[in-house]
């Protein structure tokens, strides 16, 4: 049996548990060692989105129009694949800028404007409050079911209740109290809230958990698995029709379309998914693990819905039980006593998270936006001179706590019985959408200005309190229903539900379109239309340009200030303790021993200062707040784009010469390579040279030992004269030739030579080689056989060159041929466009080790010690030369003891007729080498 | 390595593709009244895709450093 003592001291036995974790982990936050430094908690902290909407709700919906409640969750999904792009520089922007809430972040963007802060602040108490009734709502119900255990009775309507004996009431001051104890405990200059985000992550656990219990109870023990539920539903003629939902329900797709959009939004701008997802953000990486962790989340929580929702259904075919408590219920009619309590404590964590982390965002922008603002503008309050305001912003963010759920306590009596948890929560979703504009807009668009974004923010509002808002009302009898009928002063155009006419569409997809048609227009609109102020230039750069410069807004300001007028500004705002902190900060970085030295205030350090503050109080007042104890001098907006394209030049220039540093960079590598490439020249002409002089010192001595003998002894015969004279003349021969080629390849190297290119038929050249060399081929006995094509080969080349070629492989060939069994084999072909000849000798072949080196220059293979092959060593090198300047390739192919084979060939001319054969008239070409 | 650089098209990609999975016409595909296992079609389907989509963002963030 559960007594209502029972429940009462266990939900405070929860909250007290809540407590002490949040405890906790403040402890561990000032002690350094942070508890939720990790993207796990980050992620589970998300999960507040997950509210009693989710845990009650959803069930509600699911049981009204199948998976028409899953947008609320794949919208999510969507935008946080996105997360990466939007909110990594949301994160950034408000890290730098030290942004303490939405409206500070809007304010921030369009100059610092309080008005802009303000109106948000509005904006969003107003649309969030409904939300939190949801809250209230859930709780109360579930607490009045359960009294009843086990009877199913289902609450009565609350506004047959006297206020005070009205559960909803004390779940308001109570959750209230706690939100204060929570969160307003202390001040933090970076509004950090670590003990708070630990317990909002315990619980998300604790939700999850509690839900997964009821929906594997409900589907594995009051049923048998998922098959078995939904073969049921099947197989009842009045659930059938949710298995394929999407044509029966109202808007079909069109409605499925703008709740995943509404869901989109509203993960990024409710302000409690602001405040985790941004504010108590302790690192950008734990965005990494939350990006997939956070929709996993989503995944699981939404798994037993459907089974719930239909065994439900299923269990209570009457309709008399609301479907919005089957998650409750169902457990209590099976009489599961602790699954039912179980039950209970997850939808109050889940009710409690939201309501906590919802008001102390909605506190902050309350007490930083709306009425900081006004009461530092109020000079007979005489603010400034107070010495420290720390416990003012403290009170003034208590009672804002207090109020906003007083607000939601008064919503849920005057319209919460009208609609479904679901229809209730969609109605704030739509309120945050309206920021989307000015946000999303703000930080990739430069243009959007203050005006634009206030005239799209007030009409997307306007559009949104018309059309959602006092239809609500209106509902609930708050409101004459005549209005809804037949719209305001009988006006039929201006019903709320079907504005100018357009009918057809629910409720939220009628409100969405007009609102953001108004709020996307005007923002737009106005924006273009007029121009931006220096300070909004100022912070459109700063905030889209985030990931560019790193520097923040000091650079803008221009004035003087004395440290001392600044410290005690601080001071007020977030304690001595805080000033003296912040003061030492500052001063080691810049490596200043601060108190024995004095701080300089200038531009750096006043930004500092500001940004300090706008940590306590938001930009908007931060910035009046500076600005009353320095004397500044305001920037015009050309001198603010001066700055701005100074500091774009800077980057351009700075690109410039990363660019010049990389280009010398190559330069230098190139350089070394040719310095490289000199000396081997260098090393290369050495030898050279050395290699020339030895070779024509070799006949010169022979030269000069033979006519020195001739010289000193007249009486030598005249056969032995005949035979010196012989030898100094064959030497002489071999001298001049040496030289000959020497300046030949000089040429060749240089590219100086001269060639004369015509179009040539190789079988001629051979012809003229063979002619030349046959009588040396005789001398020898050597047999000389020439294979060449019945068609003319014609190649482009000079025709002396190829000839000189051919010679020396045909008197190399000889050179190399024993005498009277010698055969040297010339054989002319074409392949592939390309003319090949092959020079054969049978001679003793060259070993493999040194075919590599035969081309090179003065290298002659064998013994040269012992035997001197004869000729110079440069034929072939020279051969090479010249068949490569043809564009052809000479090789050899050869095995040690069976003869060698020389190849070269050389490109086929394109043929300019079909001249075949016969002798054509070489025409003259000059080289483009020469 | 080019993954950090990446990372940002693949997700754009990514969301793209839920868009597209998660909407008219596709969606309408499988609004049919038939089942797998006793569950019907489309919720078999939207929550295979949900879940796919998800293994296929946590791929893409958690490859490749910072």
């Amino acid at each position: 049996m559960l007594q209502g003592w029972v429940i009462v001291v266990t939900s405070f036995a929860y909250l007290g548990l809540l407590f002490a974790i949040a405890y906790y982990a403040d402890k561990r936050a000032d002690a350094g060692r942070p508890v939720i430094a990790n993207p796990y908690i980050y992620s589970l902290s998300l999960a507040v989105y997950a509210t009693a909407w989710t845990f009650y709700g959803s069930v509600g919906r699911a049981a009204g129009d199948g998976i028409g409640f899953l947008p609320i969750y794949l919208g999510p999904t969507l935008m946080i694949a996105l997360w990466w792009i939007v909110l990594r520089k949301i994160l950034r922007i408000s890290k730098r800028n030290r942004i303490t809430s939405l409206a500070d972040f809007v304010a921030s963007r369009y100059g610092k404007s309080a008005l802009l802060g303000g109106v948000v602040t509005i904006i969003a108490v107003i649309g969030i409050i409904p939300y939190i009734s949801l809250q209230l709502k859930a709780v109360s119900n579930s607490f009045a079911i359960l009294l009843h255990y086990p009877e199913i009775v289902m609450p009565a309507k609350v506004a047959a209740q006297p206020v005070l004996t009205d559960t909803a009431l004390w779940v308001a001051l109570i959750l209230a109290l706690f939100t204060i104890a929570f969160g307003t405990r202390h001040l933090d200059a970076a509004e950090h809230h670590q003990g708070m985000v630990a317990a909002i992550a315990f619980e998300s656990l604790v939700k999850l958990l509690a839900f997964l219990a009821v929906g594997i109870f409900v589907t594995f023990g009051i049923y048998n698995g998922f098959g078995d539920v939904f073969g049921r539903a099947a197989a009842d003629p009045k659930l059938a029709p949710l298995l394929t939902p999407l044509e029966g329900v109202a808007g079909g797709y069109a409605s499925w379309v703008w709740l995943t959009i509404l869901s989109m939004l509203a993960i990024l701008f409710l302000p409690r998914q602001f405040q985790v997802a941004v504010i108590e953000n302790l690192d950008e990486k734990h965005l990494k693990k939350a990006i997939w962790l956070f929709p996993a989340y989503m995944v699981a929580i939404n798994i037993f819905v459907l089974p719930i929702a239909f065994g439900g259904r299923l269990h209570f075919p009457g309709g008399n039980v609301d479907a919005d408590t089957f998650v409750l219920t169902l457990p209590m009619v099976e009489r599961q006593e602790l699954l039912a309590l179980l039950v209970f404590i997850g939808g109050l964590s889940a009710a409690t998270g939201m309501v906590i982390v919802e008001t102390i965002a909605l506190s902050t922008m309350v007490c930083n936006d709306l009425v900081m603002p006004v009461l530092l503008r109020l000079k007979r309050l005489r603010l400034n001179e107070r010495p420290d305001l720390t416990g003012l912003l403290l009170g003034i963010r208590r009672w804002a706590i207090v109020a906003v759920l007083l607000l939601g306590y008064l919503y849920f009596r005057l319209a919460g019985e009208a609609y479904a948890l679901v229809s209730i929560g969609l109605i704030s979703f739509a309120a945050v959408a309206q920021f989307a504009p000015a946000i999303l807009g703000g930080i990739f668009w430069k243009g959007g200005t203050r005006r634009g974004a206030l005239a799209g923010l007030l009409a997307g509002f306007g559009v949104w309190f018309y059309t959602l808002l006092l239809p609500a009302f209106a509902r609930s009898g708050w409101l004459p229903i005549s209005l809804l009928e037949h719209g305001p002063f009988g006006i039929e155009l201006l019903k709320p539900l079907a504005l100018f006419g357009l009918a057809g569409l629910d409720q939220i997809t009628h409100a969405m379109l007009w609102s953001m048609i108004a709020n996307v227009g005007l923002y737009v609109g106005v924006s273009l239309a007029g121009t931006q102020s220096a300070a909004e230039h100022r912070q459109a750069s700063v905030f889209v340009d985030v990931f560019r410069s790193e520097s923040g807004g000091a650079r803008f300001w221009r004035g003087t200030a004395s440290p001392r007028d600044l410290y005690s500004l601080l001071a007020r705002f977030i304690g001595v303790a805080g000033a003296d902190a912040a003061f030492a900060e500052y001063a080691r970085a810049i490596g200043v021993k601060w108190p024995d030295e004095e701080l300089v205030a200038d531009a750096e350090f006043v930004h500092f200062v500001e940004t300090q503050l706008a940590g306590a109080i938001g930009a908007a007042s931060a910035r009046i707040m500076v600005a009353s104890v320095a004397k500044e001098e305001a920037l015009t907006l050309d001198e603010v784009g001066e700055l701005l394209d100074e500091a774009s030049q800077v980057v351009v220039y700075s690109h410039k010469l990363e660019q010049k540093s990389r280009e010398l960079e190559a330069a230098t590598a190139e350089l070394r390579a040719a310095n490289e490439r000199l000396k081997e020249l260098d090393r290369l002409k050495d030898d050279f040279i050395s290699t020339v002089t030895h070779e024509l010192r070799t006949p010169l001595t022979s030269i000069r030992a033979f006519s020195e003998i001739l010289l000193a002894d007249p009486k030598i015969d005249l056969a032995e004269r005949k035979k010196f004279l012989g030898i100094i003349t064959r030497e002489t021969e071999r001298l001049t030739r040496l030289i000959n080629q020497v300046l030949d390849l000089a040429k060749i190297e240089s590219g100086r030579a001269e060639w004369r290119i015509t179009r040539t038929d190789v079988r001629e050249i051979v012809n003229e080689a063979i002619a030349q060399m046959s009588q040396v081929f005789k001398d020898k006995a050597v047999a000389l056989n020439a294979h060449l094509p019945a068609r003319a080969v014609v190649v482009e080349a000079d025709s002396d060159r190829l000839l000189q070629v051919l010679l020396n492989l045909l008197s190399n060939a000889l050179k190399f041929s024993p005498a009277d069994r010698g055969r040297v084999d010339v054989t002319v072909r074409e392949s592939d466009g390309m003319v090949r000849v092959d020079v054969r000798d049978n001679g003793p072949g060259i070993r493999p080790e040194d075919q590599p080196f035969i081309f090179d220059k003065f290298r002659q293979v064998g013994d040269t010690l012992t035997a001197k092959p004869p000729g110079t060593g440069l034929g072939l090198h020279i051969s090479r030369q010249i068949i490569e300047h043809f564009g052809g390739r000479l090789w050899v192919e050869s095995e040690y003891g069976a003869g060698a084979r020389f190849s070269f060939t050389l490109p086929l001319a394109a043929a300019p007729a079909a001249q075949q054969g016969g002798k054509e008239e070489p025409w003259l070409q000059t080289s483009a080498r020469s | 390595m080019a993954e950090p650089e990446k990372r940002a098209p693949r997700l754009v990609a990514l969301c793209m593709l839920g868009c597209l999975l998660f909407n008219y016409p596709i969606l309408a595909l499988f609004n049919v009244p038939a089942a797998v296992f006793g569950i019907p079609v489309l919720y078999v389907y939207i929550f295979t895709a949900w879940a796919l989509l998800i293994a296929l963002m946590a791929l893409t963030v958690e490859r490749g450093g910072d």
